[in-house]
């Protein structure tokens, strides 16, 4: 059986030590949870190790923690898994495994970190309860199947904060709604039942730190241990309302979203000096005008260090290429937006290869 | 010192349920939990919620199909009460936002599950119970300004006034450690089972029976503790579940011969016979040597078109693959019975009152008792809407009668030297996980599918030795943020009272019914079991047993055929 070192991050703030690193051997089966594997070193050798934990199947959210670098939740990443991720501080030793509690919220104690600080205060940031569509029916509401399944994928949610873990915008502006919470308000906003969509909608944009604070890192995506895939709820929250409410934000999010489609449409390759202009409505536009101005010591200071050339601020050379031009005819022609959802299509990777006659017999068959 | 017309204990289902009753009945509400109130164990109901709310069905169909799952054990009132009010119970979910399945013309879709004569399962996906447990929550924060949430507090003891009464409890800030006494005029204990009480179990690790032992231990008596399901499909090894829906969606059982063995034990429901008809016949099927050698038989949800398997299991996929390594869409998966559900629990009426004035109880802690013998499929969420909802508006309305308790100081003191005693306890007894393991092995082995006196005997032996020694075993946590090790002793004692109470329970049944099948009394003995067996504890050292009737409304005891 293969040996694991487990390295958890500790944390007393009783104890007046700083957070300090605690080693354990495990031999334990490479394709058990690093979850089980802390239980066991909790159940045979130290009790006083801090962590939640209650259902072990991936579905009470309470084991959020960094395992090698990475967030999710401790029983849903096998040893071995785990082991493969290496971080800098692991590379000497591929058997450790490095476990710390999740980021962007303050440690209680070890792995325990205070969710309410910020993830819950996030979460009733956005108006987390349905806001009902009166008159309230007698019976069900009549809904669409399709809507049901589509929140259904933001429901699998659990709330167990990976995604606000590694959220980059969060490091930079704590402020920002987060991962969590606007995957949260997509479930009411694509609800049909609910009465404020728009009001929510025109609530995150108009909101400096809402759905327009994202940066498409796609982190909030890998950690999600559920496939409620935060950041493409996040981009169906602005295309809802920028597309389909016309919400045009005082952040000028939408304007500056719309631009940088328009920008690749014309360009193929972005062209830089292009967007912030088109953002603000054009090169003379009166909003854009103090944009402009303001960016200028920015701009002189990339001049000089080689970043840009002012050919290539005022003259872009390239062209969007026939093919650029032909996606962006198929995806606009489309009659309705198509938008990826596991619970709708399965997986990401569905269609299996039709069956083909067997033209070689294989090893089974012949034998 | 907090102080509340009405203390919930427990934040899943019956407790949140209780809480938004209570509130909206214009109490002032406080609700306690020893965990953050999403992460309680409904959260891992799968497969739906039971409602005869079809116009083609009706509450009597559906109260005839969980008289006949109880194996006529369950209290037909109680069970008549909760089948009519199931509509509108169901209804009122939907209203606050459930994201109940449509069928495609918008209305609300049902699913099939076992022991049941219609299809009348309601469900999202296969996270119902996640669903309601995150939309109650959404309901809590709503209400924030008439509900006091405490959560990541745990209960150590009940408090009782001179004449008995509950008067609220004592609970310990897992985030500083301190004790604070929680003054109430009535108290609702929603704490859920005790699975943790065996191994393995499907039940999450904070299902540890601390409601059931605090009510035991203040004198309210427990009822039909001998009767514990044992799940049908839960995964090999782990214990996880594997939701019934799986079956209701139309997969099919095998055993290693690839035989679909249900035609000669349920040749008319076949997999969807009630829970304990269907494990029993796994059991079977691998004591008499058919099953495959880990003890296990197959599941076969390939039965199941695919697409309909990711949009409707869509949980069981991701614990397939991530826990056994089995693509469930494209080849079977090996399950088996597993501990799963307590049918027992503190005795109540069906406004949820205990026999201790002042305290009630609702959901898995509770026994109405609506399950009887064997529980059906998706009427364990109901029974924890119902009375939870029930208990929530009774409590509420009693309060307004009362004064408001006060509770002497040195009740706090007394808790506190007890656990000052568990920290500072000298090393050098087994550890704690230790003795816990040993009980939930012992309880699996001889309290599970097929029990005889002999096993239980030994059973209990094993666990009265494990209750002395429980005492004196150390732990190594002596700080108090979130010392999570004294905690884990205080549970410890709990499921060891839970566990002694189910094994005096089933020996002292002498027949079969429902999930207790004795191997030495096989069959069902209505002229002298056809009753309720009661336990409390008699102030002496062991469980005193009662009997009391059960109640029965229009439907006379038949013969059990599915």
């Amino acid at each position: 059986m293969p040996e694991y070192t487990l390295r958890i991050r500790r944390y007393d703030p009783q104890s007046g030590q700083a957070a300090h690193w605690d080693d354990h051997k495990v031999e334990m089966e490479g394709h058990v949870s690093v979850l089980e594997a802390i239980l066991r070193v909790k159940a045979d050798t130290d009790g006083s190790i801090g962590i939640r934990c209650s259902c072990r199947a991936a579905i009470c959210g309470s084991c959020g923690v960094r395992v090698n670098g990475k967030p999710g939740l401790a029983c849903h990443t096998h040893l071995e898994d785990a082991a493969k991720r290496q971080t800098k501080s692991t590379t000497d030793d591929a058997s450790v495994i490095e476990v710390e509690p999740m980021g962007n919220m303050p440690v209680i104690r070890d792995l325990i970190v205070d969710m309410d600080a910020v993830h819950w205060k996030k979460i009733q940031r956005v108006t987390p309860w349905l806001i009902n569509k009166e008159p309230i029916p007698e019976r069900e509401y009549i809904v669409p199947h399709e809507n049901m399944v589509d929140v259904t994928q933001t429901m699998a949610c659990i709330q167990c904060g990976a995604c606000v873990s590694d959220c980059l915008s969060m490091e930079v502006d704590p402020l920002f709604v987060g991962p969590a919470a606007l995957a949260k308000s997509y479930r009411f906003v694509g609800d049909p039942r609910d009465a404020e969509k728009f009001e929510r909608l025109k609530d995150l944009s108009e909101d400096e730190h809402g759905i327009y604070d994202c940066t498409h890192c796609f982190n909030c995506i890998d950690a999600c241990p559920k496939g409620v895939a935060p950041m493409s709820q996040i981009m169906r929250l602005r295309r809802v309302a920028g597309n389909d409410e016309h919400i045009e934000d005082r952040n000028n999010g939408y304007r500056h979203e719309h631009a940088f489609v328009k920008n690749i449409e014309r360009n193929g390759l972005l062209h830089e000096a292009d967007l912030l202009p088109d953002s603000y409505g054009g090169k003379f536009h009166p909003r854009a005008v103090p944009e402009l101005l303001g960016s200028l010591p920015v701009a002189a200071k990339a001049m000089t260090r080689g970043k840009m050339s002012l050919s290539g601020a005022l003259l872009h050379p390239h062209k969007a290429s026939p093919e650029v031009k032909q996606i962006f005819k198929q995806v606009e022609g489309e009659k309705e937006r198509y938008e990826l959802n596991l619970y709708v299509v399965g997986y990401e990777d569905e269609e299996e290869p039709p069956a083909t006659p067997a033209e070689t017999p294989t090893e089974s068959e012949s034998a | 010192m907090p102080s509340h017309d009405v203390l919930i204990i427990g934040a899943g289902l019956a407790g949140q349920r209780a809480a938004l009753a209570a509130a909206n009945a214009g109490a002032s509400v406080a609700i306690i939990s020893k965990v953050h109130p999403v992460r309680s164990h409904s959260v891992a109901a799968a497969g739906g919620i039971n409602a005869a709310l079809n116009p083609e069905d009706s509450w009597e169909s559906h109260a005839f199909d969980t008289v006949k799952g109880s194996d006529y054990l369950g209290d037909q009132d109680a069970i008549e009460i909760m089948c009519r009010e199931a509509p509108d119970e169901l209804l009122y979910l939907e209203h606050i936002g459930v994201t109940f399945h449509r069928s495609p013309d918008g209305h609300l879709g049902t699913r099939a599950f076992g022991g049941a004569s219609a299809a009348r399962t309601y469900y999202v996906a296969d996270i119902t119970g996640q669903a309601i447990l995150h939309v109650l929550y959404e309901q809590l924060m709503k209400h924030h300004e008439q509900l006091d949430r405490y959560e990541e507090w745990f209960t150590t003891d009940l408090l009782q006034d001179e004449e008995g009464r509950c008067t609220g409890a004592i609970c310990r800030n897992l985030r500083d450690g301190h004790l604070e006494v929680f003054n109430a005029k009535a108290v609702i204990l929603a704490s859920g089972g005790a699975g943790q009480a065996f191994k393995p179990t499907t039940n999450g690790l904070i299902v540890t029976g601390d409601g059931i032992a605090q009510a035991y231990r203040i004198g309210a008596k427990l009822m039909d503790m001998e009767m514990v399901q044992y799940h049908p499909t839960t995964l090999a090894g782990n214990g996880f579940l594997i939701t019934e829906g799986a079956r209701g969606e139309g997969a099919w059982l095998l055993n290693a011969g690839g035989e679909r063995f249900m035609e000669r034990y349920a040749p008319n429901k076949m997999e969807l016979a009630s829970r304990d008809v269907v494990s029993r016949a796994e059991q079977t099927e691998i004591n008499e040597g058919r099953g495959f050698p880990d003890g296990t038989v197959f599941l076969d949800v390939t039965k199941v078109p695919r697409k309909r398997t990711l949009e409707a299991l869509r949980e069981i996929v991701n614990i397939g693959r991530d826990f056994a390594g089995v693509d469930i869409t494209r080849e079977p998966i090996k399950i088996r019975p597993g501990m799963h559900y307590i049918m027992g629990g503190v005795k109540t009426d069906s406004d949820g009152l205990t026999t201790i004035p002042g305290l009630y109880a609702a959901g898995e802690v509770a026994c109405v008792s609506v399950h009887g013998g064997n529980r059906l499929g998706a009427n364990s969420l109901l029974d924890t809407l119902i009375f939870g909802r029930r208990s929530g508006e009774h409590a509420a309305a009693q309060a307004k009668t009362m004064p408001m308790p006060t509770t002497a100081q040195s009740k706090v003191a007394d808790v506190q030297r007890s656990i000052d005693a568990i920290i500072h306890r000298e090393p050098g007894g087994r550890r704690v996980s230790a003795i816990k393991d040993e009980l939930g092995t012992t309880m699996n082995q001889y309290c599970a599918v097929f029990r005889d006196a002999e096993g239980l005997a030994t059973g209990y032996e094993i666990v009265r030795r494990l209750k002395e020694e429980a005492p004196k075993a150390s732990i190594d946590d002596h700080g108090t943020v979130f010392n999570q090790d004294v905690i884990g002793a205080i549970e410890l004692g709990y499921m060891l009272d839970v566990a002694e109470t189910i094994l005096v329970a089933a020996m002292e049944r002498k027949e079969s019914r429902g999930a207790q099948y004795r191997t030495d009394f096989p069959a069902r003995n209505d002229d002298e079991w056809l009753k309720h067996i009661d336990i409390s504890a008699n102030g002496a050292d062991e469980p005193k047993v009662d009997y009391s009737p059960v109640t029965i409304t229009r439907w006379e005891p038949q013969e059990r055929t599915y």
